[in-house]
């Protein structure tokens, strides 16, 4: 279960779509492509007008996988190696942190990064290097 | 117009995330298990993010305002401070704890794994209880200044 083979077409592919997506938003509505922002921005509506991009954002999201289903003819794989316990605990803490971090992988490391801005560097440089801890931590320390 | 156009933004948002593989917790853990099982691909799914992203705001960012709105609304803030390192800090744990970030996890809603739905429930309280935190401790810090 843990192994995954490495896809350097498909994921250098991917990342086009996700960059031309992140391009698309800022010529269009002026706005950064950051899923955090995003979503708190739904969570916290501060006008109907602008709660509308941001739910027509997630609504086309969501329908990402059934479009690669159609195309391919196989739903993108979802392996969750690790317990509902391990889920409940780590989607609270990341919803903690990219609150006060104010960003996440989209927003810092592709739309942050792409404008050089210091904080995105530095916070990218952060969670990766915790991220890389984390998991070091839980399957070769703990064994998990 | 404006909100089909978002909505296909976001569809090639999510059909990006979904073939990258960034939609797959046990892909997105395996970059990060250089000792163990090692998988490269999340490299390169953010090396292409990161050249068509660069190479694109170049061009857009030129403009004096995007096409449908009154002006670009970029963070302006420059400064490192305490909270964005913890902040990241904390994510990079969580994130290695669930293997899924929120740009992952969100498009993968659609693959209609129960798992994922346990996991965005958490991040929806993580961030509530997060934006409260926040307004007390801004409440606090301007009561003392």
């Amino acid at each position: 279960m843990f192994e995954t083979a490495f896809t350097l077409f498909q994921s250098l592919g991917g990342g086009a779509l996700i960059g031309l997506a992140a391009v698309l938003l800022m010529v269009t509505l002026g706005r950064v492509m950051g899923a955090t922002g995003i979503l708190a921005g739904l969570l916290q509506p501060v006008s109907l007008l602008d709660w509308s991009w941001r739910a027509a954002v997630l609504a086309g999201m969501i329908s990402g996988p059934a479009v690669v289903l159609v195309l391919t003819g196989q739903m993108p794989a979802v392996q969750v190696p690790v317990s509902t316990t391990m889920l409940v605990i780590g989607g609270f803490i990341v919803g903690i942190g990219v609150t006060f971090g104010a960003g996440c992988t989209s927003g810092h490391g592709v739309c942050g990064m792409a404008r050089l801005s210091p904080r995105s560097i530095a916070a990218t440089l952060t969670f990766m290097i915790t991220m890389g801890l984390t998991v070091y931590v839980i399957r070769h320390i703990l064994g998990a | 117009m404006r909100l089909i156009l978002t909505y296909f933004i976001g569809l090639i948002f999510g059909v990006g995330i979904a073939v990258s593989g960034m939609a797959n917790p046990a892909k997105v853990i395996n970059f990060f298990d250089v000792a163990g099982t090692w998988d490269p691909s999340l490299a390169f799914v953010m090396g292409g993010a990161l050249i068509v992203t660069a190479l694109g705001y170049r061009f857009v960012l030129k403009r004096p305002a995007p096409m449908m709105s009154a002006s670009f609304q970029l963070p302006t803030r420059r400064d490192l401070d305490p909270m964005l390192i913890c902040g990241s800090a904390l994510f990079g744990i969580g994130w290695g704890i669930a293997g899924f970030c929120p740009g992952g996890a969100l498009p993968a809603l659609g693959t209609g794994h129960s798992q994922v739905f346990i996991f965005v429930a958490a991040l929806i309280v993580g961030i509530c209880v997060a934006k409260v935190l926040q307004a007390t401790l801004t409440k606090r810090a301007s009561a003392q200044a």
